[in-house]
C-alpha cells in the first residue's frame, strides 16, 4: 500500500448569498441565477482540493447471497491505492438507517440486494479505484431470492432480517368498515399496480470528505438533510456528532432521493483512514443503485355506494414492495394507509397497508410518498364506479368530496381549509383545448411525434380527471422542527439581514424563500443568505413538503425576535410609546412617518436571535389505525387530455389542467414550476418510468433504458391556484412541493381509458397494452451487454459476472 | 502491463488556446472538466441521452460525452463559462434567470447550447419549434414549460432592437456579479 502523507487542507467554499429579494409575495429572480447561468455554481461533482483521492465503491452482483470471503490484498497492492475497507473498518456502529437502522454500512455475512456495498476503495485516481475494485476478490454462495412482496410472508420464505420479512403492518378500521357493505347498492372491485419509479435527478450523488487532521473529519455533500445524515455518519464512525461536520455542496435535484445516505460514511471512512481528502462521484449507472426509489405495489379496492352516488365503504388492501432495507418505508406504509381512500368523505372503511422486505432494491422517499400509490387506485375506483351509476365522473367526486369538519378514516378532523369541492369545480370549467383535425397534421403533433409511421388513422382523443392530497410535514408524533439564526446589522452603512439555517436548497427556491421572509418581517433591503450547514440547528428535511412551512416559520420566528428587540431598543432610547411601530425599508416607521433609521437606532451593535420553530404536536395511530397523525393537508386536481394512437400505442399528452389550494403563494414563479415540475413527474409515472427489475436484478439502470419525460413529452399546463390560508402556518401558506405529483398520474391514466376503452390498471402504461398486444408488466426481455464499460467488474445487473 | 496510449490536443476554448497530453480514452467532457478546469460542464449520464454535457465544437452543439478529448484537437470549443462577455450575461442567460427556467440548474448549461443554435437558425421559433429544438436535453425539475418561455423571451430580446443593439446579445444593464 502506497505511504500515506498527513495533510489537512482547508475548503475555501462558496461564501454567503447576498442580494435584495422581493417581498412574500412577489416573484423574484433566484439569488443562484447568476452563478447557474455563467456555470460558475460549484455542485458537489465539482469540488477538488489538491491531494485529494478518488473513493469507489464494490457492489454485489447478486440480490441475495452469503459472503463467504472478502480478499483485498491484491487490490491493496496495487499502486496508487491508498485503502481497501470492508465491513471490519467500520468503527462504529455497523447499520444505519433513518428509521430502522437495519442497512449495513459496508456488507457482512450476507447481501440482500444488487448494488449493496461490499467494500470501498480510495486510489490517487478514479480509474486506479475502479480496477481497484476488480481486484477485490469476494465469493459469494448464491441464494434465491425473494423478488415478491407477496412470497415474502408465506411460510418457507427465508427471512431477510432477524425481526422477519414484514417491515410493517397497518390496519385502519373506520365505521362499520366492510360491515356496512349491505347498505351499498352498487359494488365496484379493482386491482392496481405501480411499477417502481426513480427520482432521476440530474447531478449524480457525490461528496468531499475532508480529514481534520484532529481526528474529525468534514464532509460536503449534496443530501436533503444534513442534521440526520451527521447523526447517522457520526454513529458509524464511532464520533460525536461535533466532529462531523457537514456543510451542503450544490445540488442537482433530489425529490426523495437524497433522503437516505449513499456515500456519506464511505468518504468519511476513507478520508479518515488515509488522512487525505476523498472524493466520491457516482455516474448514472452507479446512481441507481446508490439511492432508493419508489415502492412498487398492489392494491386492492373494493368500493360500495349508493345509487345516487353516495360512498358506502371503501376496502383496500395495499401491498408494498419494501426491497432489502427500511429506509422511510415505516411513514409510507403509514402515509399509504392514510390516504388510501382519497379526499372523499367515507363512512366506513377498511384498509390494510402492508409493507415487506424483499431482496429487491430498497425504497423508500420520492415525491408524493405513499400517497401516488394510493391516488392511482383510488381515482380508478371513483371512474369504476362513476360508470356503474351511469354519474359523470366529476359530479361523483364533487358529491363525496371532503369538506372541513368531516373525519378521515383515521379519525382526523379534516382541518380547514380543504377545499377539495371547489379544486374540482375550478378543473370542470376550464375550458378544454379545442380539438385539432388529425389528418394532415404536421408530424410534431401526432403521438409519438416524428416516429409516428402514420397519418393519424388511428388517433383517438380522451380527457381524464382526478384529485388527490397530501400531508405536509413529518407526521405521527415525530418531533418536527426547524431551527434559524437571524442577524441584523449595519454593512456600509445600510442595514443588514443575515439568515443562517441548515436547510437544503435542492433547485426548489428556499434560498429566495427565506430572503423574502427576512425583508418582510424586517423592512430592509439588503438580506444575506450563509451557507446551510451543522453549525446552527437541524432544519429538518427537505421532503415532505415541508420547508416552506417549518423552516419558513423559524425564519420568521427570529426575524419577529430582532424586531421586538429593535421596538424595545426604540421605547427606552427614544421614548417611543410601545404600539404601532413597525419596520419598512430599513426605517423604524409610525403611521408611514420614520421614526428612526435602523442603522441610527443600531449604533453599530447587531441583534441576533436564534428560534426552533415546532409544528403542533401529531399522534400515531392506534391499534384500530385512528388518530390524529398529520399536520396540514394539501390538496389538488387534475385534468389530462391526451390523443392515443390506438394502432400504435402512442401517447401525445395534449393538456394538462390544474387547481391547487396553496394556502398563500410565497412566490409566483416557484410555486409554478414546482407545480409544473411535480406534473412532469407525473406524467412520467403514468406513461414511461420504471425501474424493470427481474429475478432481482435490474435491467435499465441508464438514461437509455430508463426514460424521463422530454420536452416534447410534456405539455403546457394551466393553473388555477386558490389562496385560501391556514390559519397554522405562517402566512397562511401550505406545502406545494408534492400534490402536483399525485393526482397527475391517474388524470393522464383517465383519459387513456377514456381514449381507448381500455381498463389500464398497471403503471407506467406501455405501448403495447394500448395496442392492446399486453395488459401485463413490461416483456422479460434479457438486455443485450453493453453498456458503459466496466465489464471486468462485474457489472452490478450481473450481465456478465466474474 | 497495460500501456496507456497518449496524445497530444491542441483546442481553442472560450477564445483561449489550451494544449494537453490526455489519455487517448478521455472523454471530451471529462478533459473539459478535468484537464482544462471549466466545471460549469455537467455529466449527468455519460451515454448521451441527457444532454447536461452540450458545448459548442466548430460552431454546432455537441454533446461532449460522446466525443474523445482527442477529436477536439484543432478545433474551436465554446463553455457555458464562455457565454457571457465583458461582465455582461448572454441574451439567453439573461432569459433563462428571468424566467424561472431552471431550478437545480444542472440541465441549464446544455439547455442554454441547444437553444443558442436554434436562435442562430431561427430567430423568431414557434413553440413546436423550441420544443423540437431541445429534445436532447432533460430536464427533471421545471417540467420544462419555463424553459420554453425562456427561449422565447431570449428570441424576442435577440430579435428586437436595432442592428446596432443586436450586433452584441449581451445584455448592458445586468453584471454578472
Amino acid at each position: 500500500m502506497s505511504q500515506t502523507t498527513p495533510t489537512t487542507p482547508t475548503r475555501v467554499g462558496p461564501g454567503p448569498t447576498t442580494w435584495t429579494p422581493g417581498k412574500v409575495g412577489e416573484s423574484d429572480r433566484r439569488p443562484d441565477g447568476v452563478p447557474k447561468v455563467t456555470g460558475e455554481f460549484e455542485y458537489s461533482s465539482d469540488m477538488r482540493l489538491d491531494g485529494m483521492l478518488w473513493g469507489a465503491t464494490l457492489r454485489s452482483p447478486h440480490p441475495h447471497a452469503e459472503i463467504r470471503q472478502i480478499d483485498t490484498s491484491e487490490a491493496e497492492d496495487l499502486p496508487g491505492v491508498y485503502a481497501v475497507l470492508t465491513h471490519e473498518d467500520v468503527p462504529g456502529r455497523k447499520v444505519y438507517g433513518m428509521e430502522i437502522p437495519d442497512q449495513p454500512v459496508l456488507a457482512w455475512e450476507k447481501v440482500r440486494y444488487q448494488g449493496e456495498p461490499v467494500a470501498i476503495v480510495a486510489a490517487d485516481h478514479p480509474e486506479t479505484a475502479r480496477r481497484a475494485l476488480e481486484k477485490v476478490h469476494v465469493e459469494y454462495g448464491v441464494l434465491d431470492p425473494i423478488t415478491d412482496a407477496e412470497k415474502a410472508v408465506q411460510e418457507d420464505a427465508p427471512k431477510l432480517h432477524l425481526s422477519g420479512n414484514v417491515l410493517r403492518r397497518i390496519r385502519i378500521l373506520h365505521g362499520e368498515g366492510v360491515g356496512a357493505a349491505a347498505k351499498a347498492d352498487v359494488v365496484v372491485r379493482g386491482e392496481y399496480e405501480v411499477g417502481m419509479q426513480d427520482q432521476a435527478f440530474l447531478g449524480p450523488e457525490s461528496g468531499l470528505a475532508v480529514p481534520d487532521g484532529l481526528g474529525g473529519v468534514d464532509l460536503y455533500i449534496s443530501t436533503q438533510w444534513l442534521h440526520i445524515d451527521q447523526d447517522q455518519v457520526a454513529e458509524s464512525l464511532g464520533m460525536d456528532p461535533d466532529q462531523v461536520r457537514l456543510t451542503l455542496s450544490g445540488v442537482g435535484g433530489a425529490f426523495g432521493g437524497r433522503e437516505d445516505l449513499s456515500m456519506q460514511i464511505h468518504a468519511c471512512m476513507l478520508a479518515l483512514e488515509t488522512e487525505r481528502p476523498v472524493k466520491m462521484a457516482y455516474n448514472r449507472e452507479e446512481s441507481f443503485f446508490g439511492h432508493v426509489h419508489r415502492h412498487p405495489a398492489k392494491l386492492r379496492y373494493e368500493h360500495g355506494a349508493t345509487r345516487d352516488g353516495n360512498l358506502v365503504y371503501v376496502k383496500a388492501r395495499l401491498v408494498f414492495d419494501g426491497g432489502a432495507y427500511a429506509s422511510s418505508s415505516n411513514a409510507v406504509c403509514l402515509n399509504a394507509a392514510t390516504f388510501a381512500c382519497g379526499p372523499y368523505e367515507v363512512p366506513n372503511a377498511e384498509i390494510e397497508s402492508h409493507m415487506l422486505y424483499t431482496n429487491n432494491p430498497p425504497c423508500g422517499a420520492m415525491r408524493g410518498f405513499g400517497a401516488v400509490q394510493a391516488c392511482f387506485a383510488h381515482e380508478a375506483q371513483m371512474d369504476k364506479l362513476a360508470d356503474e351509476l351511469g354519474l359523470d365522473p366529476l359530479d361523483l367526486r364533487i358529491k363525496n368530496a371532503l369538506k372541513p369538519g368531516d373525519r378521515f378514516p383515521f379519525g382526523q378532523e379534516v382541518p380547514p381549509p380543504a377545499p377539495v369541492r371547489e379544486i374540482l369545480e375550478r378543473v370542470k370549467v376550464m375550458p378544454l383545448p379545442e380539438e385539432q383535425e388529425v389528418m394532415g397534421r404536421d408530424l410534431r403533433g401526432l403521438p409519438g411525434g416524428v416516429s409516428n409511421v402514420t397519418h393519424g388513422e388511428g388517433v383517438k382523443r380522451g380527457v381524464g380527471y382526478a384529485v388527490g392530497f397530501k400531508n405536509i410535514g413529518f407526521s405521527a408524533g415525530f418531533d418536527d422542527y426547524s431551527t434559524a439564526r437571524v442577524r441584523l446589522t449595519v454593512e456600509d452603512g445600510e442595514p443588514l439581514v443575515e439568515v443562517h439555517t441548515a436547510a437544503a436548497e435542492v433547485g426548489q427556491g428556499l434560498l429566495m424563500l427565506q430572503a423574502q421572509i427576512a425583508r418582510t418581517e424586517l423592512g430592509v433591503e439588503k438580506v444575506s443568505i450563509l451557507p446551510a450547514d451543522t453549525r446552527v440547528g437541524s432544519a429538518g428535511s427537505t421532503s415532505a413538503s415541508r420547508q416552506s412551512y417549518v423552516t419558513g416559520a423559524a425564519v420568521k420566528l427570529a426575524c419577529e425576535g430582532v424586531r421586538e428587540r429593535l421596538f424595545e431598543r426604540a421605547r427606552e432610547e427614544l421614548g417611543e410609546p410601545p404600539d404601532g411601530l413597525s419596520v419598512e425599508a430599513g426605517n423604524v416607521v409610525r403611521d408611514g412617518r420614520t421614526v428612526v433609521p435602523l442603522a441610527e437606532l443600531l449604533d453599530g451593535d447587531e441583534l441576533e436571535e436564534t428560534c426552533e420553530y415546532h409544528h403542533r404536536e401529531t399522534h400515531p395511530l392506534d391499534e384500530n389505525g385512528q388518530g390524529d397523525v398529520h399536520l396540514q393537508y394539501a390538496f389538488a386536481a387534475h385534468r389530462a387530455v391526451v390523443e392515443v394512437d390506438v394502432e400504435l400505442g402512442l401517447v401525445r399528452v395534449v393538456e394538462i389542467a390544474t387547481a391547487q389550494d396553496v394556502g398563500k403563494i410565497i412566490n409566483p414563479q416557484a410555486l409554478e414550476g414546482q407545480i409544473e415540475g411535480g406534473i412532469a413527474q407525473g406524467l412520467g409515472l403514468a406513461l414511461m418510468e420504471e425501474i424493470q427489475v427481474k429475478e432481482g436484478k435490474v435491467l435499465n439502470a441508464s438514461f437509455t433504458d430508463y426514460l424521463i419525460p422530454t420536452i416534447l413529452d410534456m405539455p403546457t399546463v394551466k393553473m388555477e391556484v386558490l389562496e385560501l390560508a391556514d390559519p397554522e402556518a405562517p402566512y397562511g401558506l401550505k406545502g406545494v412541493g408534492e400534490p402536483p405529483t399525485i393526482a397527475s398520474t391517474p388524470a393522464i391514466v383517465a383519459a387513456l381509458r377514456d381514449a381507448t376503452g381500455l381498463e389500464l390498471t398497471r403503471i407506467p402504461v406501455r405501448p403495447e397494452q394500448l395496442a392492446g398486444v399486453s395488459d401485463g408488466p413490461p416483456l422479460p426481455d434479457e438486455p443485450t451487454p453493453g453498456g458503459a464499460g466496466y465489464a471486468e467488474v462485474g457489472r452490478l445487473d450481473g450481465r456478465r459476472e466474474t | 502491463m497495460e500501456t496507456k496510449s497518449i496524445v497530444a490536443v491542441r483546442t481553442t476554448i472560450n477564445g483561449r488556446e489550451h494544449s494537453a497530453e490526455v489519455d487517448s480514452r478521455l472523454l471530451l467532457v471529462e478533459a473539459i472538466r478535468d484537464v482544462f478546469g471549466l466545471k460549469g460542464t455537467h455529466i449527468g449520464c455519460l451515454t448521451g441521452d441527457c444532454g447536461a454535457c452540450t458545448v459548442v465544437v466548430d460552431g454546432k452543439i455537441a454533446k461532449s460525452c460522446l466525443m474523445l478529448a482527442a477529436s477536439a484537437d484543432g478545433r474551436e470549443i465554446q463553455t457555458v463559462e464562455g457565454l457571457a462577455r465583458d461582465g455582461k450575461l448572454h441574451q439567453i442567460q439573461q432569459s433563462f434567470w428571468d424566467e424561472y427556467g431552471f431550478q437545480c440548474g444542472y440541465c441549464l448549461p446544455g439547455m442554454m447550447f441547444s437553444a443558442k443554435e436554434l436562435l442562430e437558425t431561427d430567430p423568431r421559433p414557434d413553440e413546436a419549434a423550441i420544443r423540437h429544438a431541445l429534445q436532447g436535453n432533460l430536464c427533471r425539475c421545471t417540467g420544462y414549460q419555463k424553459i420554453v418561455q425562456a427561449v422565447s423571451t431570449a428570441a424576442d430580446r435577440m430579435s428586437g432592437g436595432t442592428n446596432e443593439e443586436r450586433e452584441d446579445d449581451h445584455r448592458d444593464d445586468t453584471p454578472t456579479r
